[in-house]
């Protein structure tokens, strides 16, 4: 599977560097051609335009920009997280990790995209773009540890009746700084592995809650915002062309999937 | 036996109190609780958005709210739709039976499908077979199950059938897992090396060890069938509580979504401890059977 994975790393890394290089590949995004809307591919609009005349190639690329950047951010908030709950609650055992452990039990036992939009049902959907951005990758992070804290839990607690940690407590170091410097240390691996498994993960929850209108708001693009499109069945019958979100998805997610193998067998 | 249903049935009750603690929370922390949209309507009076006002309970502190939610929920009285007017209990008595046909239909083929093909996996030792079954599961776990439901909905194909494609692929990954791991150890060779049956090994030596595995996995398949039961028929147009808590979450019925999420909580806690018990259960047959 080794040619997989690397086919897998030089294809994220080729949509990366594209998506990254946005404003120079596709100029013409914050443009609107509005004598030229639903056009056909052609040399100046590699894969038309949409209904509002807005260049279909540049909103892909911005698309993708937000969803491939902002999964890691909400993946980074939620590790975060699983380090403070569950390698604390691990580490110090006792009721902190019953209660802990009762927290992630309740968090886990609630439908995943159920709690979500009950959530994001709380908090305001009239909102900025930008905000509903950050509503959006927040609201993954914060809600997404859980799995993460358990097996970090599990991970602190074998570390906690180690025999490096004991040498560590005789040699008087204790409390925070055992945690900081000992445990939290060989968590990583463990952390690791949860970060890079969330990202796929987030990146289809964005993009299901975009499709049914709780993601990023209009004008931003994201993959969720996107693959809406393919709701308009009228226009997508003459247009295959806008398709090819919902494959760049498809091949997106499989390559971290391809990448992931060994972080999956690890988490 | 008896001690750990009530340790399950416990642990149950326990994390719906929970759960009710932080759905009360949550709707009595949100922006505009214990508003009437009516009285935004700029045609009345002073007077009239006054008696508008006097006619709403009268707003609780957060303790005496959280009593009487969960002792009104304990009742049976699950609240009123704000949005739709009516009360929750009659929403969900009409509209679960809906999901209920969605998911089991789901789970029923997605099972079958799922299952069979890892069995035909392990017993045929195909590589085509296997890399086949790999990619169709591979690619159908990188689809958005609203996505899915759109592609459905685009080639006129009845939307009950999404569900099916989503659990499929996640009994399959798991399953072939299990039977593989299960297949490879030393006992299935020589029950192959005594000229066993192809038959008889699978049934005896390789399904029979899995069997705990593949239950808790049963348990897991309903949350997720639950799960995508909300995209699924918030775009095809099925009348259940999917859509019903999509419905809601869009004109931000916070009441409604935090009743709807804790019956399918419920729900799922209910299967994933019914099938622990059956796992356990067949464990302790095992451990018995061996002594």
């Amino acid at each position: 599977m080794k040619w997989a994975r690397i086919f897998g790393i030089g294809f994220l890394l080729m949509v990366t560097l594209a998506c990254l290089l946005a404003p120079f590949v596709a100029p013409s995004y914050a443009h609107q051609f509005r004598d030229e809307p639903d056009a056909a591919p052609s040399n100046q609009h590699l894969l038309g335009t949409d209904d509002l005349g807005r260049d279909r190639f540049a909103r892909v690329l911005y698309g993708t920009r937000v969803s491939l950047l902002l999964a890691p951010a909400a993946a980074l908030l939620s590790s975060l997280l699983a380090v403070l709950i569950g390698g604390a609650a691990g580490f110090l055992g006792g009721w902190v990790e019953r209660l802990v452990m009762a927290a992630t039990d309740l968090f886990l036992s609630l439908p995943w995209l159920f709690l979500l939009i009950t959530v994001r049902a709380l908090l305001p959907l009239n909102v900025s773009p930008i905000t509903s951005v950050a509503i959006t990758f927040v609201l993954l992070g914060c809600l997404g540890w859980a799995a993460a804290a358990r097996v970090v839990c599990a991970d602190a607690r074998s570390l906690a009746h180690s025999d490096f940690i004991l040498l560590a407590r005789a040699s008087g170091s204790s409390g925070f700084r055992l945690l900081w410097r000992q445990v939290v240390p060989n968590l990583r691996p463990i952390v690791f592995a949860q970060f890079w498994i969330s990202i796929p993960v987030f990146i289809l929850t964005e993009a299901n809650l975009g499709v049914l209108g709780l993601g990023v708001a209009e004008p931003l693009p994201s993959w969720g915002s996107l693959l809406r499109e393919l709701q308009s069945y009228s226009a997508i019958t003459g247009q295959p062309w806008q398709f090819v979100p919902l494959i760049l998805f498809v091949a997106v997610v499989s390559c971290f999937h391809l990448v992931l193998l060994e972080q999956e067998s690890l988490a | 036996m008896l001690s750990r249903f009530a340790r399950h049935a416990g642990k149950i009750a326990l994390t719906l109190a929970l759960g009710g603690f932080l759905g009360a929370t949550l709707v009595r922390v949100a922006p505009g609780f214990g508003v009437d949209e009516a009285e935004l309507d700029s045609r009345l009076s002073t007077q009239s958005i006054e008696a508008l006002r006097r006619s709403q309970p009268p707003t609780q502190n957060l303790a005496s709210f959280y009593g009487h939610y969960l002792a009104r929920l304990f009742h049976g009285d699950l609240g009123t739709s704000r949005s739709l007017q009516r009360p929750v209990a009659e929403l969900v008595r009409e509209r679960a039976p809906e999901t209920a046909k969605s998911v089991a239909l789901g789970l029923a083929l997605g099972w079958a499908l799922g299952l069979s093909l890892a069995i035909a996996v392990v017993i045929s030792r195909s590589w085509a077979l296997d890399m086949f079954a790999s990619l169709l599961g591979g690619t159908l776990l990188c689809l958005p199950a609203a996505v899915l439901a759109l592609l459905f909905l685009i080639s006129r194909m009845p939307g009950r059938l999404v569900l099916a494609l989503i659990v499929f692929p996640n009994i399959f990954r798991y399953s072939r897992t299990l039977l593989v791991r299960a297949a490879a150890a030393p006992h299935v060779l020589m029950a192959r090396a005594t000229g066993l049956k192809n038959v008889s090994v699978l049934f005896s030596h390789i399904l029979w060890p899995a069997a705990p595995q593949l239950l808790a996995l049963a348990g897991v398949s309903v949350s997720i069938a639950f799960t995508a039961a909300i995209p699924v028929e918030a775009l095809c147009d099925l009348p259940g509580l999917g859509q019903l808590a999509w419905k809601a979450a869009l004109s931000r019925d916070l009441y409604l979504l935090v009743t709807l999420t804790m019956i399918v909580a419920l729900v799922t806690l209910v299967a994933n401890s019914f099938s622990d018990l059956l796992a356990q259960a067949m464990a302790h047959n095992r451990t018995e059977v061996t002594a």
